[in-house]
């Protein structure tokens, strides 16, 4: 399903992160399903809509872009992570009072030191790209988790790809 | 009695610990002895075919393992009860020689008979032990000692080694020691017997701090760990609500650092072990990983994050102005010490992947010495100097080592993932932790520098990031 990806923040528009990874080139070859839980802070979204300006509706909102996915020991923001957080920083415009902290991870092929300073290193490469595109970086923390909070739990390229991500979590 | 015991003034440790050796410095060897068992070292450390694969310069321990060793049960004098957790002296007794045959055996230094289905010695045979029926059974080396509950709570230990064909005495120490510390005794008496017979130094009597783990793969409980190199005196020091990662204790015990998740990110503490409380070693919204003690204890390496881009940086244990030690865009991390205190080895990708460079401890002169393909991380100098340990993965991660000049790779495990070598204060065993494929449960594993001996470590749950201190005083 061919679909143009033009670079830089104009992507705002291109909303479905199922019809993107389609034709994703660093992106898992899997789509990685939605983030769960990731916080204790987020709450779970049940059928009535989430309040507008909340971690619930910026997670409802991101549609699984509020993660980016990285190529084993890159820390580079490729196109398609370019429109996942042009999407996060129309977001984070929309409500100027909200902070929000961006985890950086890896996988479990890296040493847990060196991971440590990886995940930290995406972290701030996605903060450095929302605050390129107007986000104020006093609004935006990073934390890194290394290899110590994986979301998918195989041994396998497919789950390494999902795992090797930077998920922005807005503050309620 | 002719071990003497000397008064000391150290409170919980080892009051007294008197190794008698200048009796026996003029006496004759036997050939076995005078033979090293581990040349290993000494060649490939000074060695200079730089070919970086196996050679023929690992010797065989067979040798060693073949000698008729003998250890028996402890002799009491009096048996009466002590305050220790084993019981009464005679019991004491009998736990110390089963501790001191399971650290040979187990480390595959040596293949030692008793203390179960041997002759028990009396006390009056310990300092002169019945020969012909030691030699009828073949033994070469026989180990007898004696424990005695007193003076107050605490026990005296003795413990000799002979030499059976020779009828000879070669070894001999006392100790006396507290109620808490009896296990000390027989780490000690191990560490005689090694050395004695092996040549090298000793390592029993020594701890390790680690990481325990507990829970699912995505939800892991990770809580920092103390034990005694062979497993016992096991204890937790923290409560596992925040992560804590990569402990090292201090040259001396009193402290460990390491890396906990308490502030929500991750920070480097120092842990005071004799008051349980800790403090940031830096304060710094930045986070600071892999922290790392000079052999003196003076000083502290650690690894900080600006911006993304990692550094590492050394600051005066005792507190102080941080000082960094490298400036490259990128990830420079860990760091160890040479023996000396002079150099620092530790990894950085400044070449695009992780690879192994050395620089002086005050950071000038970097240079890299991995060239092996694949990437290389986690360099730990040995205790000894002649070998630096590191984790290499080219697909799988396994254990090697390599020369502090470079060159001279040999592994000495082969698995789906290896990771984070320590070394044994003497620098002939190296433990590391093993993942499982799939479930990542981890364990405490370790190997000697022949790579054959290799066994798992006990631990009451799961296991990582094992960092093995010096020997005790």
């Amino acid at each position: 399903m061919p679909v143009t990806v033009k670079p830089g923040p104009i992507v705002l528009l291109i909303a479905s992160s199922a019809v993107l990874s389609a034709c994703a080139s660093s992106a898992p070859k899997d789509l990685p399903p939605t983030p769960g839980p990731v916080t204790p802070t987020q709450t779970p979204t049940g059928p009535a809509a989430p309040i507008p300006g909340s971690q619930a509706d910026f997670v409802a909102q991101m549609s699984g872009d509020d993660t980016i996915y990285f190529d084993t020991d890159r820390y580079n923001i490729d196109a398609f992570d370019q429109a996942a957080l042009a999407k996060q920083a129309q977001w984070l415009m929309q409500y100027p009072g909200k902070r929000a902290t961006i985890e950086g991870h890896c996988d479990e092929r890296g040493t847990r030191d060196y991971n440590l300073a990886l995940g930290e290193r995406r972290a701030n490469a996605a903060k450095n790209y929302l605050a390129s595109l107007g986000v104020n970086s006093a609004r935006l923390t990073t934390v890194s988790y290394g290899k110590e909070r994986p979301i998918a739990l195989g041994s396998n390229e497919a789950a390494w790809a999902q795992n090797r991500r930077a998920v922005t979590i807005t503050i309620d | 009695m002719i071990v003497r015991f000397l008064a000391s003034t150290a409170s919980f440790l080892l009051l007294a610990a008197v190794p008698v050796s200048a009796q026996e410095s003029g006496g004759p060897q036997t050939p076995e002895i005078s033979e090293p068992g581990f040349d290993l070292a000494a060649d490939s450390g000074l060695d200079s075919d730089g070919d970086g694969g196996l050679t023929g310069s690992v010797s065989d321990d067979r040798d060693w393992q073949d000698i008729g060793l003998a250890i028996t049960t402890f002799a009491t004098d009096v048996d009466r009860p002590t305050r220790t957790s084993a019981g009464s002296s005679a019991a004491v007794g009998r736990a110390i020689s089963q501790i001191i045959a399971g650290n040979l055996r187990n480390n595959g230094l040596f293949k030692p008979s008793g203390p179960g289905g041997l002759p028990q010695p009396t006390y009056e045979q310990i300092t002169a032990p019945d020969y012909p029926v030691w030699s009828l059974r073949s033994t070469d080396m026989l180990v007898q000692g004696y424990v005695r509950a007193g003076p107050g709570d605490n026990i005296t230990v003795g413990c000799y080694l002979f030499d059976v064909l020779l009828r000879q005495e070669l070894a001999k120490a006392g100790w006396t020691v507290g109620p808490g510390d009896w296990r000390r005794a027989a780490h000690k008496c191990s560490d005689m017997v090694y050395s004695r017979l092996s040549g090298e130094s000793p390592f029993f009597d020594s701890r390790i701090a680690y990481i325990a783990e507990t829970g699912p793969k995505d939800r892991r409980v990770k809580r920092l760990a103390v034990m005694d190199s062979d497993g016992a005196n096991h204890r937790y020091l923290t409560s596992g609500q925040a992560t804590a990662l990569t402990p090292r204790y201090s040259p001396d015990y009193s402290s460990i650092l390491y890396l906990s998740y308490l502030n929500g990110s991750p920070s480097i503490y120092i842990y005071d072990l004799g008051t349980n409380r800790q403090r940031l070693v830096t304060r710094s919204s930045n986070p600071t990983f892999a922290p790392r003690w000079s052999p003196d204890g003076k000083w502290i390496l650690y690894s900080m994050a600006i911006g993304g881009n990692t550094d590492i940086y050394r600051v005066p244990a005792s507190g102080g102005q941080s000082q960094r030690l490298t400036n490259t865009p990128g990830i420079d991390i860990g760091g160890s010490f040479s023996p000396d205190g002079q150099r620092i080895v530790f990894e950085s990708d400044r070449s695009g992947a992780q690879q192994i460079y050395v620089m002086n401890a005050d950071g000038t002169g970097q240079r890299r010495i991995s060239f092996f393909g694949g990437r290389a991380a986690t360099p730990e100098w040995s205790p000894r100097g002649d070998q630096i340990a590191f984790t290499h993965m080219v697909g799988n991660f396994r254990i090697a080592v390599m020369r502090p000049g470079g060159g001279g790779l040999r592994y000495l495990t082969d698995t789906w993932q290896d990771e984070a070598p320590t070394w044994a204060p003497n620098g002939r065993i190296i433990q590391f932790f093993r993942t499982v494929r799939g479930s990542g449960k981890a364990t405490l594993w370790q190997v000697d520098l022949t790579g054959r001996n290799e066994r798992k470590l006990p631990t009451p749950v799961g296991a990582s990031d094992p960092a093995w201190g010096p020997v005790r005083p």
